[in-house]
């Protein structure tokens, strides 16, 4: 790998984290519209130019400290904005997602079971957090159980599915969305449609709900958040990274790309199947159980099946598979909504047609996963 | 006993609204194996343009009796089919050698389009509209029973149409050429049967008997709601799939068989009715874990 490349990557993923903090920042229509044009060339230039294949092997190819990238800007952001609640509240809102479709990814772009209920799981996170942060029990822990259950319950939703294919597999998930939102809505040991209130978390005693003070340095305690949800973040990437990278990894793609050549050549369909479903919905649970704890508050109306369809948007926009994609499609879609008050009400129209043009014009996502060069991973 | 009858009716008529959902579904499927999840969304534009028209007639001091229904469900019927033909066309015939996935999520984004569109775009949208009584709303006694005269005229009408449906299928030209392509779209075309021209044809055919069943649904519960249509998509394509996809008995079956689920839960448990659809998607899961491929299964062989 030459210096220069790397060099180069650099300077592409410091420009990628100047434009998503002028993205976020940005108040007047003219800014955000200036600096989505802005994002739209360097998305075209690195589709169409020799950099951008050297940025995704740069990417794809070193160790995993390139993934240290992600920290390294969401800091810088984070700090740089330290004083701005609802920019960070988006930020962390934007890691939040991604982290659910890194368990997406897992699932469908990796072993390609298909999961329309996203939010449904994402809910259970949530859901565990709120039942459980009544008890007083250590917050990271209670993250670590909202994944934990909703990865049980996807262990049950698993049968339907692995016995089922295509249309009908999509069914059932579509329908577990739709009965969980229609439970949550009727059951009041629950809340109901109220919903429920959420205990904050904290970490080492310490309150996240109370913002970081370091001399005149004060920051929102939202900062806190977004600390939390990088830290997990990039810990649940670098997994999904070096999953994709093993020969779990080789195992995954055989089952999604031919299941039937793949069990001929004895590779466990049902096996692997099962270990993506469960691996993502731990991790969509995990991003459930932060977001509960952020939002202080949890309703029905947060879980859904839209919900599940933006987080599908997300990862089919960046390009089915690639990790890396998530983040500038999760900007997209999570915060560009925000940002244009001006269209308002316009705004689910105006993004329901912009995922059908992708969709039409691009279908492989707008930065596709690239081939895996297999004899060079095995030459490692 | 007399309630049992008019919950065995109530569902009866939902069961129709649902199948005529269903069929649209599996005639898709049928033709060029897709699911096309803007379904229920046309089917609330039907609504919707019905009660337009049903306007412009009542301003016109046309709005006698029989004469509205008709003119309503006309309108319904041309608006619908040529929007089912028109994202055939622009999005599904240039997409169809893409994963069944991105169908999927555009048709879904398509129908989000739609419906929203309804709600800015419709005067006051955002609120549920009055719809009409098209039908008078009499109630009339059969051995102790009551039942709504507008319920009978809709249950008859349902059926007509599925019937007329079930012919154009099975004993036209058209429908001979539609089940040609179903079954072998590349063999076909070399017979000679005109691939694109049948495949919208059939969006048009099963998207107008959405319209149908759009009017339907205003005239049951007397109005109409911008997102009615997810929902009764959903069910749709839930019934189309559990009675088995490209069948339309099956789909008629997987219509009734929903509409008697949620039925049957109200009547078994009535102080718990909220609970009526989680019931029946449960019942749907379980369905498809007993029948995968649905009760009337798809006759096909994987080639490796």
């Amino acid at each position: 790998m030459k210096l220069t490349n790397l060099t180069t990557s650099f300077a592409v993923a410091a420009i990628g984290t100047l434009l998503t903090g002028v993205i976020l920042v940005a108040e007047n229509q003219w800014a955000v519209i200036g600096a989505l044009l802005a994002a739209a060339a360097l998305s075209i230039v690195l589709a169409r130019l020799k950099i951008g294949m050297v940025l995704a092997s740069v990417l794809n190819e070193s160790s995993a400290w390139v993934a240290l990238l992600i920290p390294l800007g969401g800091v810088i952001i984070g700090f740089a904005l330290h004083e701005e609640d609802f920019v960070l509240m988006m930020l962390a809102t934007v890691l939040i997602y991604g982290l659910a479709c890194v368990g997406l990814t897992i699932q469908f772009g990796y072993a390609g079971v298909i999961n329309f209920a996203g939010a449904a799981f994402f809910g259970i996170g949530g859901y565990t957090a709120a039942l459980l942060g009544e008890w007083g029990i250590p917050s990271l822990l209670i993250i670590v159980a909202g994944g934990m259950v909703a990865a049980a319950i996807g262990c049950i939703l698993i049968l339907p599915v692995l016995r089922t294919k295509g249309h009908y597999a999509a069914l059932i998930t579509i329908a577990f969305g739709l009965l969980f939102r229609s439970f949550l809505e009727v059951n009041h040991t629950l809340g109901g449609p109220q919903g429920l209130k959420v205990e904050g978390a904290s970490v080492a005693g310490h309150s996240l709900l109370d913002g970081i003070q370091l001399g005149s340095f004060q920051a929102s305690f939202y900062l806190n958040y977004v600390l939390l949800a990088l830290g997990v973040f990039t810990i649940c990437f670098i997994l999904a990274r070096n999953l994709e990278k093993s020969w779990i990894g080789v195992n995954f793609d055989a089952v999604r790309e031919d299941p039937i050549g793949a069990s001929v050549f004895g590779v466990n369909v049902a096996y692997w199947r099962i270990m993506a479903f469960v691996i993502g919905n731990f991790v969509i649970g995990l991003a459930g159980a932060i977001f509960a704890m952020m939002q202080n508050f949890i309703a029905p109306s947060n879980f859904t099946f839209s919900d599940s369809l933006i987080m599908l948007s997300i990862i089919v926009l960046g390009g089915l598979g690639n990790l890396w994609a998530i983040l500038p499609a999760a900007i997209l879609v999570v915060v560009m909504p925000e940002k244009l008050q001006e269209i308002g009400e316009f705004r689910i129209l105006v993004f329901a047609v912009l995922v059908v043009l992708v969709l039409r014009f691009r279908p492989s996502g707008l930065f596709p996963r690239a081939l895996r060069k297999f004899r060079r991973e095995v030459a490692q | 006993m007399a309630i049992l009858f008019e919950y065995l009716f109530n569902g009866a008529v939902l069961g129709i609204m649902y199948a005529l959902v269903a069929v649209g579904f599996t005639l898709f499927f049928g033709v060029l194996d897709i699911i096309k999840f803007s379904h229920g969304d046309v089917l609330t534009l039907g609504a919707f343009s019905g009660l337009v028209s049903f306007l412009a007639l009542q301003s016109l001091g046309l709005d006698l009796p029989v004469v509205g229904l008709v003119v309503v469900l006309a309108a319904a019927c041309i608006v619908t089919g040529a929007v089912g033909a028109l994202i055939g066309q622009a999005f599904i015939i240039p997409m169809r050698n893409a994963s069944g996935f991105n169908i999927l999520l555009m048709t879904l984004m398509i129908g989000t389009g739609i419906r929203e569109a309804i709600r800015l775009f419709y005067p006051n949208g955002a609120n549920p509209k009055a719809f009409p009584a098209l039908l008078p709303k009499t109630p009339i006694e059969i051995g102790g029973v009551f039942f709504r005269l507008d319920s009978i005229v809709l249950l008859g009408l349902g059926f007509g149409v599925i019937l007329l449906t079930n012919w154009l299928i099975r004993h036209t030209k058209l429908g001979l050429a539609i089940r040609a392509v179903a079954q072998d779209g590349d063999t076909a075309q070399a017979m000679g049967i005109p691939f694109k021209t049948i495949v919208l044809a059939t969006f048009a055919l099963g998207s107008a008997l959405a319209g149908i069943a759009g009017v339907m649904h205003g005239i049951y519960y007397s109005e109409i709601n911008f997102s009615v249509g997810l929902l009764l998509g959903v069910i749709g394509f839930s019934a189309a799939v559990v009675g088995g996809l490209g069948s339309i008995w099956g789909a008629i079956i997987g219509g009734f068989t929903f509409a008697a689920l949620q039925t049957l839960w109200v009547v078994v448990f009535p102080d718990a009715s909220g609970y009526r659809d989680v019931f029946a998607f449960t019942a749907i899961i379980i369905a498809m874990t007993i029948w995968p491929t649905g009760i009337i299964a798809e006759r096909y062989s994987e080639r490796v």
